[in-house]
């Protein structure tokens, strides 16, 4: 499985995600944001941070780097791109997801462990988990709070396209249980081919039960069977 | 000293030199007097700021330079001491840690988002121009009551700047520690601490080596923001520094994280033989700082400096405190690739002159010299003081005073445990943390809110773990006392989650040192430092001083912040702070003496800050210390965590609520023949609580026996969210752990996120 990940000017999880790869028996490597090149890559990762500095929106100014032209025509066609946190923010700029993720709802930066309940398992991203099982992440951001059209929710229900919510003590998808103000407490959503994820909470930061949880691992070995089950080491 | 050789007239619109703009410098007479000395003529204006700024207190240490040199800096494992960026630290394997802590009092009283934000984004420079890759952060913390609404301004703002600056540039936050009290209010207390990793053949230094090699400003543009920054930190604040706002700096972590992230890849490719951080005093500091490191001169044409406006004088580029730059030494011949690192990462690079043989700080204007010092009088010249001290009698009168009516009072003690715990200095800090970025580079072990963090090193078992300490009441009631416990008590909390202690950094906050009560304050805490890092074998690898910590006349308590570093052999045998299981028998390290001077009991119910602080036996204290980490060494612990403020029974409360998530309740019974008020509260130190298996408690206590270590079971954990009963005598405590939990979790989120009471947006980029 040969990763690209995608560093931006501010990117600051390039190397985490790098790490997760490589834990996960991959072989990953890094395209600098004003470069073309993955004509050899199995899937990419576009990695949480602050790209050029998230100063206008976050991702707003990403999704117009020469990087991600390759990565709108490596979607396209059919390739695998996992977008966490920042890199979420940019596929939804890019329209390579739709909807948008605001301030969340207490107008501060949130850093906590996140429980997560797994919606979907018959996905690439995550049939290495149980239905319903609930994993804990940390989520790190300022702007993780979803939204769409109602339409567009609907479509995502109807479609099993949410894969991930945000839930409480108790595996309930309460407002309690609602770190950001997401709209019906969606932490990770795929596109209509599901082939692009998007995920708020850092899979990336949850590989090592030293530093909290192993939890995350499960979006890597799904995406591993994937391409192993479609010929691709 | 010999006269410049070169001619240096002054520039057409320089003013004339008078007594009154050498004082407007913050130069006094004498000083003045060394400059003339040392040029052997009358500097210009230029020259004049120039000085000004290297010999301010911020700069030039000339009050505390020769205290410090009574501070323990060596040991085998020290391989950069006082005097470089950040010190540095082996720490095997072929790994090296940077690692320094830095105030930002000054700017953050003033404007708090951004003090605090440029605080940050310093200390990391700080951090990376040895050449290391920063790991994390820690941030000491002192503001005035959080009933006042400016208060709840600071401390909001700065928390912000701390949070937004880190994380974008994508550090993870370790821990700290934060208190309110009067004594801080007007002026509170920055300190913010890096720490670096690197392999150990990657060190780099602020050295201008190799004659003939290139002067190069990387980063931001100059401009005029922050001039005379250090010396308006060395200054008392009062109304009219509402004026000086202009001299705070304005910060961006994006520029920063490119910065970072340029600095590596330029040290990694070996163009370069030396780099430093543009930080206080600018241009002028690293570059004469440079010059003197390595016993060269060096010759800079201001003309040449990348600037954001028009028509900036030679002063103002010299004085500049624009952050985000760098100034660094490339090898000749090899300007152009560090041109094209940097312009990888869209910042600009420039030559702005040359390492020379002369000795010579020398400044041209379009080929004009406007400035030609001698670097070593400039760096090394400040002249420094040693001041009389004397103890205020206000302050000895407060120490001697009789606490004995605390100590037998009674009452409710239900009630005031609840009252304590909901104290801001004892409740959780999550309110803060939760808007630091505490996981980025997914190796933190042991998160804020433990007694120490832990970091990992990638790729190996063995971590890094850190805290900061300083109780500056304690320090404010006996300075030497109390820096020695802010030292005992660091390395205890490192011992807490299974750290070796090993190096330190400080930060001394004080008032004006010119006034013999806060000089005593100065000296007798550095000499507690002293005493206490000599102990523990924990030698002083550089931090800061920062001095004139007064508004109006009143200074801060004295605050030696300590920053300390230990080693972990095992990641995944870390101790925690909470109660692990219920059945556990809780056991309590050292001895409880009753001591009440200086609490946070009277302090909250007596709205006292006065009597004796506790005593400390440094020897008796680095037995316990060994005793729990042999204990560590052997798995036979739960938990440990360190009593401290609050005394006994709030370490009991802290270890029983835990993270909140997962609370015990816990039953204990002391014995003590001891009145419940200093039993529960008194501040005790020389105290650790640990928890263990009923059938490990025997080798607990053989091996507190074989250090000389008290310890004795005072009780039990009982079932997850139960209540927390501890008998004192005849009377005690009975509490469900929820209504702990909604104080000690709930009181800074209601004071800070109330409607009503909304902090100030500050203002954004």
């Amino acid at each position: 499985m040969r990763v690209v990940v995608v560093t931006f000017p501010g990117s600051n999880c390039d190397q985490d995600c790098h790490r997760a790869v490589e834990l996960s028996g991959g072989e990953p490597s890094y395209l600098w944001h004003r470069e073309h090149g993955l004509s050899d890559a199995d899937a990419v990762i576009l990695p949480g941070g602050f790209a050029y500095g998230d100063y206008l929106r976050a991702g707003a100014i990403a999704r117009f780097s020469p990087a991600m032209e390759d990565v709108v025509a490596f979607a396209r066609q059919g390739g695998p791109v996992l977008a966490i946190c920042n890199g979420f923010q940019i596929a939804c700029e890019a329209d390579l997801l739709p909807g948008a993720l605001m301030r969340n709802r207490t107008i501060r930066f949130h850093s906590f462990d996140q429980r997560l309940r797994v919606e979907t398992t018959d996905t690439m991203w995550t049939s290495s988990y149980e239905p319903g099982q609930i994993l804990s992440m940390p989520v790190a951001h300022a702007e993780g709070n979803y939204e769409a059209d109602p339409d567009t929710l609907d479509r995502l229900e109807a479609d099993g396209r949410v894969l991930f919510r945000y839930v409480d003590a108790k595996g309930d998808a309460s407002d309690e249980g609602n770190p950001n103000g997401s709209a019906r407490n969606i932490a990770g959503i795929m596109n209509e081919e599901g082939n692009v994820m998007g995920l708020m909470p850092h899979p990336d930061r949850a590989m090592d039960a030293v530093v909290g949880s192993v939890d995350g691992c499960g979006v890597f070995q799904s995406l591993a069977r994937h391409l192993s089950s479609a010929g691709v080491g | 000293m010999s006269a410049a050789a070169t001619e240096v007239s002054p520039r057409a619109s320089d003013p004339t030199i008078t007594p009154e703009l050498v004082a407007d410098h913050g130069l006094s007479t004498e000083e003045y007097e060394r400059i003339l000395e040392a040029l052997g003529r009358e500097p210009t204006l230029t020259e004049l700021g120039v000085f000004s700024a290297m010999w301010s207190e911020h700069c030039g240490y000339k009050n505390s330079k020769r205290l410090l040199s009574l501070l323990p800096t060596e040991a085998p494992w020290v391989i950069e001491g006082p005097g470089e960026n950040a010190g540095v630290i082996d720490v095997g394997d072929g790994w090296a840690v940077a690692f320094k802590i830095e105030s930002h009092n000054h700017p953050s009283a003033v404007e708090p988002y951004q003090g605090a934000a440029t605080g940050v984004g310093g200390i990391l420079r700080d951090i990376f121009t040895m050449g290391a890759r920063p790991i994390a952060t820690l941030d000491s913390l002192r503001f005035g009551d959080l009933d006042d609404g400016r208060v709840r301004y600071l401390f909001g703002g700065v928390v912000k700047g701390i949070g937004d600056y880190g994380n974008c540039v994508g550090i993870p936050n370790l821990g700290g520690e934060v208190y309110f009290d009067r004594g801080y209010e007007g002026n509170p207390i920055v300190n913010a601490m890096a720490i670096g990793l690197m392999r150990r053949d990657e060190l780099i230094t602020g050295a201008a080596k190799g004659v003939g090699n290139t002067l190069m400003t990387v980063g931001a543009r100059t401009g005029r923001d922050g001039i005379h920054g250090a010396t308006f930190a060395s200054e008392e604040l009062s109304e009219e520094n509402e004026a000086k706002r202009p001299r705070v700096q304005v910060g961006d972590p994006f520029t920063e994280k490119l910065l970072l992230e340029a600095s590596l890849e330029l040290i990694g490719s070996g163009a370069i033989t030396g780099i430093q951080d543009m930080g206080a005093a600018g241009l002028t500091s690293s570059a004469s700082e440079m010059a003197g490191r390595a016993g060269n001169g060096v010759e800079i044409d201001v003309a040449l400096v990348p600037v954001r406006e028009a028509r900036m004088t030679p002063y103002e580029i010299l004085l500049s405190e624009s952050q985000e730059r760098m100034l660094v030494i490339a090898e000749t011949g090899r300007e152009d690739e560090v041109g094209r690192i940097l312009q990888k990462w869209e910042l600009e690079a420039a030559v702005i002159g040359q390492v020379t043989d002369d000795g010579m700080f020398r400044v041209l204007e379009n080929g004009t010299v406007v400035a030609d010092i001698p670097s070593l009088p400039l760096t090394q010249g400040c002249p420094t003081y040693e001041r009389p001290g004397l103890e205020s009698k206000e302050v000895k009168e407060l120490r001697e005073r009789d606490l004995s009516h605390i100590s037998s009072g009674q009452g409710d003690l239900t009630g005031q445990l609840l009252e304590l715990m909901g104290s801001p200095n004892l409740a959780s800090k999550r309110w803060l943390f939760q808007q630091y970025d505490t996981t980025v580079r997914a190796a933190s072990v042991i998160r804020p809110g433990g007694d120490a963090g832990v970091v990992r090193i990638p790729g190996t078992r063995r971590g890094i773990a850190a805290t900061t300490d300083c109780n500056g009441r304690y320090c404010f009631l006996h300075p030497r006392r109390g820096a020695a416990i802010a030292v005992a008590e660091a390395a205890r909390n490192l011992v807490c989650v299974g750290a070796v202690p090993t190096a330190v950094t400080n930060n001394l906050n004080f008032g004006n040192p010119l006034k013999p009560a806060i000089y005593h304050q100065l000296r007798e805490a550095v000499l507690g430092i002293a005493e206490a890092c000599l102990l523990f074998e924990t030698p002083v690898t550089g931090g800061n001083v920062s001095l004139y910590n007064e508004t109006d006349g009143a200074a801060i308590y004295p605050t030696p912040v300590i920053g300390m570093l230990g080693m972990v052999e095992d990641v995944e045998r870390v101790c925690r702070h909470a109660f692990a299981r219920t059945g556990d028998a809780i056991v309590l390290l050292g001895t409880n003496k009753g001591e009440m001077g200086a609490s946070e009991y009277a302090y909250v119910l007596h709205d006292l800050v006065a009597g004796d602080p506790p005593g400390i036996d440094l020897l008796a204290e680095r037995e316990l210390q060994r005793a729990v980490l042999a204990m560590m060494q052997e798995d036979l612990l739960g938990s440990a965590h360190d009593c401290a403020e609050g005394g006994l029974a709030c370490t009991l409360v802290e270890a029983a609520l835990g993270d909140g998530a997962h609370s015990f309740g816990i039953e204990v019974a002391l014995t003590d023949q001891m009145a419940p008020v200093p039993l529960l509260f008194g501040e005790s130190q020389g105290r650790v609580v640990v928890s263990c298996l009923p059938e490990r408690l025997a080798r607990v206590a053989e091996l507190a026996g074989s250090h000389d270590v008290p310890c004795a079971q005072i009780g039990q954990v009982s079932e997850p969210g139960g209540s927390l009963r501890i008998r004192a005598g005849t009377s005690g405590v009975d509490v469900p752990v929820r209504d702990l939990a909604d104080a000690f979790f709930g009181v800074i989120p209601a004071r800070m996120d109330s409607p009503a009471e909304a902090t100030p947006a500050p203002d954004t980029w």
